[in-house]
């Protein structure tokens, strides 16, 4: 029971830790393209959006390279830790981070952009700081754009698979995940147990879906 | 007093403007729309990069592009009436109002019950943004525009979103607005019936320059200014309620030329009122007409006579210490032989009060 349920476990940690750690990276990201004129505009959204169309295999690699001992990021953290990088639940994080990001910009960017600049002038002149109106009005009154980072950064997350593969390996309790768990089950011919898993992610990714879409008319209304 | 300077390049002229606007009453900032009103607004609240510029409120320097000197948006204490009422939706009217009340404390801070009292929001306050109608916003806009501390309060068109009936149901709220807050109000405009209504101080903007600026009943008459000629061109006078006819249904109203009947009941006895009069209303005669329709026939002086192009003229009247204007064609004036000086009965055929303001 333990070790079926274990990569499930496993892998909602690393969906909600990623998606806590990508709202936070990615408001300022997304604040910044929907207020900026400046030239370097397109090259960030380009950036940002290159896991989308990248094959997961492709971005695996590179982070293999950049996060493994040898690399420039792997080598600086085995000096502070004296641990890996790679195949670690902490490199999974950073890897799930930079292939869901783009999940969690575009939904922010065009809330703010929809949200425009009138609403901010007037707490501006009402006496609030920059950071205070974006807190006190930007951010409530771009909800919706956070419940559709939220959800799909946690959903999209949860099952990716070739990153992981990369990254991660597939070593019980640290980095398989519910996505490689599965794969290993249909390769063992274990179909009953791939099932089980199967059904639980495709539950849990509907029910999510379902539910910003709800709450999102019920905010229309 | 607010002195500023600001110049501000726009794509079809450039925004030039040096005023000194008085630290009290309305000021109307008039002029059709693109003429720079809401740029030089939007210069004064630090929503707006202005070319050069300066700006000093009652002695402080707020902005100041030869020191490189520029007050934030959030430390020029400006309260702001935008056209559109921009509330935040995901706050309830209450804490709309008092959004600019927490972050700005201020000894001299009007207080929420006074300002909710003088905009009628009392049964608005629990309610949510989103439920308000367009009249209701635009007063709970100018509610929490007052109630941050400001020193003085900018309003840029604060009508212009809203249909006739809309305007009709917040006017009355600015006329108390006028009446009794004692808080300093830019006033942009390009309704000349608004401005005449609510202003003391008219300034005249016409493609990013002063036209015009004084006292309104002042510059209303100057008859030099092209943006108050044509169907904006009459003027304004105060005056007082006097007694009602209930027979023929009519009001009396005195000013320093004379009375006045006005159709229906149009104040309480004794109050004081604005009214203004269209000089297409206003028609002149040599000898005081007998057996006409019009009730106002009043004696008048010729004071001046505008010089221009087109069929038809302005004539400035002096009636008591007031002064009227006439639209009158040329070829009237050549036939009458009218010249400055000269004695003559003004008819006015209609006068609409335009505020009225409790006595004393």
């Amino acid at each position: 029971m333990d070790l079926l349920w274990q990569p499930l476990v496993l892998s909602i940690q690393l969906a909600g830790i990623t998606t806590i750690v990508l709202i936070v990276v990615a408001t300022p990201i997304a604040w910044w393209l929907s207020q900026t004129r400046s030239n370097w505009k397109p090259l960030v959204q380009t950036t940002v959006a290159l896991p989308i169309v990248l094959p997961p295999t492709v971005l695996g690699f590179y982070l293999l390279v950049v996060l493994g001992p040898a690399g420039p990021l792997g080598s600086w953290w085995v000096e502070l830790t004296g641990s890996a990088l790679t195949f670690s639940f902490t490199g999974l994080v950073i890897a799930s981070c930079i292939y869901s990001l783009p999940f969690a910009v575009q939904p922010l960017t065009s809330a703010f952009e929809t949200l425009g600049k009138q609403k901010l002038e007037a707490a501006w002149t009402l006496g609030a700081s920059r950071m205070d109106a974006f807190f006190s009005v930007a951010v409530p009154l771009s909800i919706r754009g956070y419940l559709a980072a939220v959800v799909l950064s946690f959903a999209h997350t949860l099952g990716e698979f070739g990153v992981v593969l990369m990254v991660g390996g597939n070593i019980p309790g640290e980095t398989r995940v519910v996505s490689i768990a599965i794969y290993d089950q249909v390769e063992s011919l274990n179909y009953a147990a791939a099932h089980q898993l199967s059904a639980v992610l495709l539950v849990v990714a509907f029910v999510a879906l379902l539910s910003m879409f709800l709450v999102n008319r019920r905010w229309r209304q | 007093m607010i002195n500023l300077h600001y110049k501000l390049q726009r794509a079809e002229f450039l925004l030039d403007v040096n005023l000194d606007l008085p630290m009290k009453g309305i000021t109307g900032l008039f002029g059709v729309s693109g003429a720079g009103k809401t740029s030089l607004l939007r210069c004064i609240a630090g929503l707006e990069q202005p070319t050069a510029g300066k700006l000093i409120v009652a002695g402080d320097v707020w902005d100041d592009s030869d020191t490189n000197t520029a007050r934030s948006v959030r430390q020029r204490n400006v309260g702001y009436v935008f056209q559109e009422p921009r509330l935040f939706e995901h706050l309830s009217v209450r804490a709309n109002i008092e959004y600019g009340q927490k972050r700005r404390k201020s000894n001299g801070a009007a207080s929420l019950d006074h300002v909710v009292g003088l905009l009628g929001l009392e049964n608005l306050l629990p309610r949510h943004v989103a439920e308000l109608s367009g009249g209701e916003a635009q007063r709970v806009a100018i509610a929490r525009a007052l109630l941050c501390a400001p020193r003085f309060v900018l309003m840029d068109e604060p009508l212009a979103s809203l249909d006739q009936s809309r305007r009709d149901e917040i006017l009355p709220f600015l006329d108390r607005l006028h009446a009794e807050a004692e808080i300093p109000i830019i006033y942009v405009s390009h309704n000349i019936d608004e401005v005449c209504r609510l202003c003391d101080h008219l300034v005249v903007i016409d493609e990013g320059c002063v036209a015009g600026d004084g006292e309104l009943q002042d510059v209303l008459v100057r008859m030099d200014i092209p943006a108050l000629d044509g169907d904006h061109a009459g003027s304004v006078i105060e005056g007082r309620a006097g007694q009602y006819d209930a027979n023929d249904e009519l009001t009396r109203l005195e000013f320093s030329g004379g009375d006045l009947w006005v159709p229906g009941r149009a104040a309480a006895d004794g109050s004081s009122l604005r009214l203004r009069i269209r000089a297409s209303d206003v028609s002149l005669c040599r000898k005081r007409p007998e057996q006409s329709t019009i009730l106002n026939i009043l004696p008048a002086e010729v004071e001046a006579l505008q010089h221009g192009d087109g069929p038809s003229m302005l004539v400035r009247l002096v009636l008591g210490d007031d002064r009227v204007l006439a639209r009158v064609t040329k070829r009237s004036i050549r036939e009458l032989h009218l010249q400055p000086g000269d004695k003559v009965f003004a008819q006015i055929k209609s006068v609409a009060v335009r505020a009225s303001f409790t006595a004393g």
